[in-house]
């Protein structure tokens, strides 16, 4: 049942035109220290769409999703979300915007000083200051059950496991009920069966959620199990866009190579 | 401060040193390098005061992170600040006593010891400890935070580092070191008095009346109150140094060794114009 609470946040959002996509990577080019990492990337995510970006290491997977969130600036091109170009948002309009969208980070990137419901608490209590505490904790509890883990709310993030960092890691990353949701090697250093339950609920989350994602990975067949479409990249640019048939399909050297070695 | 809106923590990263790999080529190589550096160091700790200034005054407000900070930098560094003034008020004691009877001037030992104390050793001692207490944690704490993408998390959760994590902990070391200044001195009063009443009979209330006579609060006001400006360059410091941190566990050692050693330098180079400005506009 919706409360008081979603129906005003709701309505408080504005109307968006469905015609454009909802992120839209044009053209971007970055460099760090004089190593070109992006090298005129351009992708467009729609509603509800699920683009895996794949690749060798070090081709700028990640550095991609650092500047779809705003925590890179691209050196040319543009990036935009919603049609609204992230270059030259003030701090505020910008914080708008990344309230908008989950982030779930390699690392997990969990706040080491806080248990596991902290974390996942940390975005809602910054950002809706006027929900009610017991709703608040109410809300952290159905996060850490969608991702499994409603038994382990008082853990610290050092006593659980890597695979169930990355949950706690998806819960913080929904907290905000995202539109776009942005993930960089979810299944990256799981056992297979791990990868199998992260790629199930990232599943489970999309069908639910219909949000726009992005994910980041080396995995082929994790890639190929959540997304409808992947782009590779190599040497920072995208070699080629698709589904997995249109890949399997590809006379690109590279394409093939890296179908081979998956 | 960016001409492209928005400015991610990211940006703080100091870049690496261009030709570290190669051998100088010369001597005025290697000073030209220097001397970037050195520009760029200030450049940057500019443009992150400019930042932490603007998230500082602008809403919502973090207290609870705030008052969080002030235990961490008060209530905690009292015990380290009372050891240090105890310790200081003894040496300060015996010095002062001997020194005193070779001129035979043993009457003006308490006020040599108040004098000593609240507009000398006291606030540097405070700030010193507090540098090395404080700047260390919290310089290794947000460079710990800041390799293990912590801070990228906090900032990718649209809410504002520089207010949360720079702007509390600068404010925390701005209110406390006063306090902590108030608290060094009484300890190292206490103690002085203590040693100089082991060896001769001075109650402490003669010894406080005598210390304090003729001297009025204004005296000693803007000696404690200098030290708020401790605290900023201890808090800016640790925090700039801290959230500016690459590579790995040795980028942390290195932001903790240098947050407690640029801190405490920097204090002491201030001290120099904060001594001066106050005989100037406080003789």
């Amino acid at each position: 049942m919706a409360t008081a609470y979603d129906i005003a946040t709701k309505h408080a959002e504005p109307e968006q035109d469905s015609s454009v996509p909802v992120v839209a990577v044009e053209n971007v080019y970055k460099s760090f220290d004089g190593h070109k990492v992006l090298n005129g990337v351009t992708l467009r995510v729609g509603k509800g769409e699920t683009l895996a970006v794949l690749g060798r290491s070090g081709t700028g997977k990640s550095v991609l999703l650092r500047l779809i969130i705003g925590l890179e600036k691209p050196d040319s091109g543009s990036v935009c979300i919603h049609g609204q170009d992230l270059a030259g948002l003030g701090l505020d309009r910008m914080g708008e915007i990344r309230k908008k969208m989950g982030f779930l980070f390699q690392s997990a990137a969990l706040y080491d000083s806080l248990s596991v419901q902290d974390n996942v608490a940390f975005p809602l209590e910054h950002h809706r200051r006027d929900m009610p505490k017991s709703e608040r904790a109410g809300r952290v509890r159905q996060l850490l059950a969608e991702v499994g883990l409603d038994g382990d709310i008082d853990k610290m993030p050092s006593d659980i496991s890597g695979g169930m960092q990355k949950r706690v890691g998806l819960a913080r990353a929904l907290a905000l009920e995202p539109e776009i949701l942005l993930l960089d090697e979810p299944t990256a250093g799981l056992d297979p069966i791990s990868s199998a339950e992260i790629d199930e609920l990232i599943l489970k989350l999309q069908r639910e959620r219909q949000m726009a994602s992005i994910v980041v990975t080396h995995d082929l067949h994790s890639a190929r199990t959540i997304a409808g479409r992947l782009a590779l990249l190599n040497e920072g640019d995208v070699v080629i866009e698709g589904t997995f048939e249109d890949l399997q399909q590809s006379d690109i050297s590279f394409v093939k190579e890296f179908l081979k070695q998956s | 401060m960016s001409d492209r809106g928005f400015t991610p923590v990211a940006s703080l990263n100091p870049s690496l040193p261009v030709g570290r790999t190669e051998p100088l080529s010369s001597v005025a190589g290697y000073a030209a390098k220097l001397f970037n550096g050195f520009f760029e160091w200030f450049g940057s700790l500019g443009i992150f005061s400019w930042r932490v200034l603007q998230a500082a005054v602008t809403p919502p407000f973090e207290w609870r992170e705030l008052i969080r900070q002030l235990d961490e930098v008060g209530s905690k560094s009292l015990p380290l600040v009372a050891m240090a003034g105890s310790a200081i008020g003894v040496i300060l004691s015996l010095e002062a006593r001997y020194s005193l009877s070779r001129f035979g001037a043993k009457s003006m030992f308490p006020a040599t010891l108040v004098y000593s104390v609240i507009q000398v050793m006291g606030p540097v001692i405070t700030g010193l400890v507090v540098s090395g207490r404080v700047g260390a944690g919290m310089g290794a704490e947000l460079a710990s935070m800041k390799v293990t993408e912590q801070i990228d998390a906090i900032e990718a959760s649209a809410i504002n580092p520089y207010r949360l994590l720079a702007a509390t902990r600068i404010l925390a070391c701005i209110l406390m070191l006063p306090l902590l200044t108030i608290a060094t001195d009484a300890f190292a009063l206490l103690t002085g008095w203590s040693a100089q009443a082991m060896v001769e009979p001075l109650s402490f209330h003669q010894f406080i009346a005598n210390g304090f006579n003729g001297s009025t609060f204004s005296a000693f006001l803007p000696q404690t109150f200098k030290t708020t400006v401790y605290g900023l360059i201890i808090g800016l410091i640790a925090c700039f140094q801290g959230m500016r941190t690459r590579g790995g566990a040795a980028g942390v050692g290195r932001a903790a060794t240098n947050s407690v050693v640029l801190a405490s330098l920097f204090l002491i180079l201030a001290d120099v114009v904060l001594v001066k400005f106050i005989l100037v506009f406080f003789p």
